[in-house]
């Protein structure tokens, strides 16, 4: 069996790599955490035993065949030519991870970040579909997405396709450029969050019958809170190991990236509280994590690229547009989405991307990045968004996604799981009794 | 009509991928990439409106 071609990384950044690797799965528990307490005190077990099963199917299926569709520079990849380019559209390296050395190499550590990042993009939808998506349905969507949406963006943008060449083989910018996943990891999953929460429709008692949405606040702002906290430990890893991997950046540059990521998640936090004294008198705390998130989530693209004043500005802006976006979803869209994912990750994440445009400055003075990250997101709107849409609304063709009209009044943990998370306790009102 | 909505956001790709494949000038091929989002926009907004229907209004 012959290994497939390989370089390798200096020491240093090799060790740093691995350390900030070692971080990213906070990411996915800072997102479990806030997903579960945003949603319904019946539904709070179901929520985490949904998302292990979704961190585990993720990298389980991105083992199988997820990495043989991303790839990673260097490895064998389909390529088609039109117009006179070359477009690489898809990687070729075997299933199961077979001749790929993994002893260390670059493409080896991307592996392994790459299996902790699914599950992190996978875990986004969770908290669009909150307190109705049955588990089932969850572990056949999450296949899909870390077998097949994940992967094929994934290669177009980490693995040495065409989005990433459209410097080299279109003359645009340096292609299109993404250290931490801005786009590969939270718009991703924030599009699939969006086609969940569209096909499951909202939870009963969320809208009246002249459209009118009320209120059902989250049941534990202190795992929100915490999981906030827990992620910005996540993010550092995520942003600062992709832009190593990915970018090549030199190992120094990992405290800018550090410096960006906090001032980004700080102020873009800060952002959403101030907006939400002035609006409602007080600071809501939802709304405030939603920001914070927000924040981490813009940071990811340009972390390695903005000065850290630039970043604060991403952040406050990023903090006002998911803050502003969460009220226009719920309202004006009737989107239910319980944990503000659509907004924090897909309007974060589409903010970030367009920042590093319209911000970052390079060496040799090549003005149009932007149209590079234009198209990036034009790719995601329109190509991943009907891709995972069309996937999802195939499923629930076969199996109704969501659960059943007395599932959603009985809780999800007793209806699902046989159990409630807190037993003992009867924490919530019931809004289907008259008021 | 909601087919229609995802039917114009792939339209508006597929307009991005040709404007690059085919046009070599970089004010047209520029504007050929700003015209597919915007036909991704139009698309966006088609498939919000018709989500925006209340599951009890579908019957």
């Amino acid at each position: 069996m012959t290994p497939l071609p390989t370089s390798s990384l200096q020491p240093a950044a090799f060790a740093l790599c691995v350390v900030f690797i070692l971080l990213a799965p906070f990411a996915g528990i800072g997102l479990a955490l806030i997903n579960t307490g945003l949603g319904r005190s019946r539904s709070a077990g179901h929520s985490m035993m949904a998302s292990l099963s979704v961190m585990a199917i993720a990298a389980l299926v991105y083992f199988v065949c997820g990495f043989a569709w991303q790839g990673f520079p260097g490895l064998p990849s389909h390529v088609i030519t039109a117009g006179g380019k070359s477009w690489d559209w898809i990687a070729a390296p075997p299933f199961f991870l077979r001749k790929l050395d993994l002893d260390g190499s670059p493409a080896s550590l991307a592996v392994w970040l790459q299996m902790l990042s699914v599950g992190v993009a996978a875990l986004i939808p969770l908290g669009a579909g909150a307190d109705r998506w049955r588990l089932s349905a969850i572990c056949a969507s999450t296949a899909l997405f870390a077998g097949w949406t994940y992967p094929l963006f994934a290669h177009w943008v980490w693995g040495g396709g065409w989005l990433a060449q459209l410097g080299a083989n279109f003359g645009i910018g340096h292609g299109f450029l993404d250290a931490g996943g801005s786009s590969t990891i939270q718009v991703v999953g924030g599009l699939t969050a969006l086609s969940i929460a569209w096909i499951l429709g909202p939870r009963r008692g969320k809208y009246s019958s002249n459209g009118m949405p009320s209120a059902i606040p989250g049941h534990n702002v202190i795992y929100v809170l915490f999981g906030c906290l827990l992620a910005l430990l996540g993010w550092l890893g995520l942003n600062c190991a992709g832009a190593l991997l990915f970018n090549s950046v030199q190992p120094g540059r990992i405290v800018l990236i550090a410096i960006n990521t906090i001032l980004a998640a700080a102020s873009s936090g800060l952002t959403a509280a101030v907006i939400t004294r002035l609006r409602f008198t007080k600071p809501d705390a939802s709304l405030t994590a939603n920001g914070w998130i927000g924040g981490l989530v813009a940071s990811s693209a340009a972390c390695a690229l903005l000065k850290p004043s630039e970043m604060v500005i991403v952040g406050i802006i990023a903090g006002a547009l998911v803050t502003f976006s969460v009220e226009w979803f719920e309202f004006r869209l009737r989107v239910d989405d319980p944990s503000g994912a659509v907004s924090v990750h897909a309007v974060g994440g589409i903010w970030g991307v367009l920042a590093l445009g319209l911000f970052a400055q390079f060496p040799d003075q090549k003005a149009d990045q932007w149209l590079a990250q234009v198209i990036g997101i034009a790719t995601l709107l329109g190509f991943v968004l009907p891709l995972t849409y069309g996937l999802n609304w195939t499923l629930d063709r076969f199996r109704p996604q969501r659960v059943a009209r007395d599932g959603e009044r009985q809780g999800m943990d007793l209806h699902e799981l046989g159990a409630e998370a807190y037993p003992e306790f009867i924490t919530h009102t019931d809004e289907y009794s008259p008021h | 009509m909601k087919l229609a909505g995802f039917l114009l956001l792939f339209a508006g790709w597929c307009l991005v991928l040709t404007a690059l494949a085919i046009l070599p000038s970089a004010v047209a091929r520029t504007g050929f990439v700003l015209a597919g989002l915007g036909v991704e926009i139009l698309g966006l907004v088609l498939a919000a409106r018709t989500h925006r229907i209340l599951p009890e209004e579908r019957g």
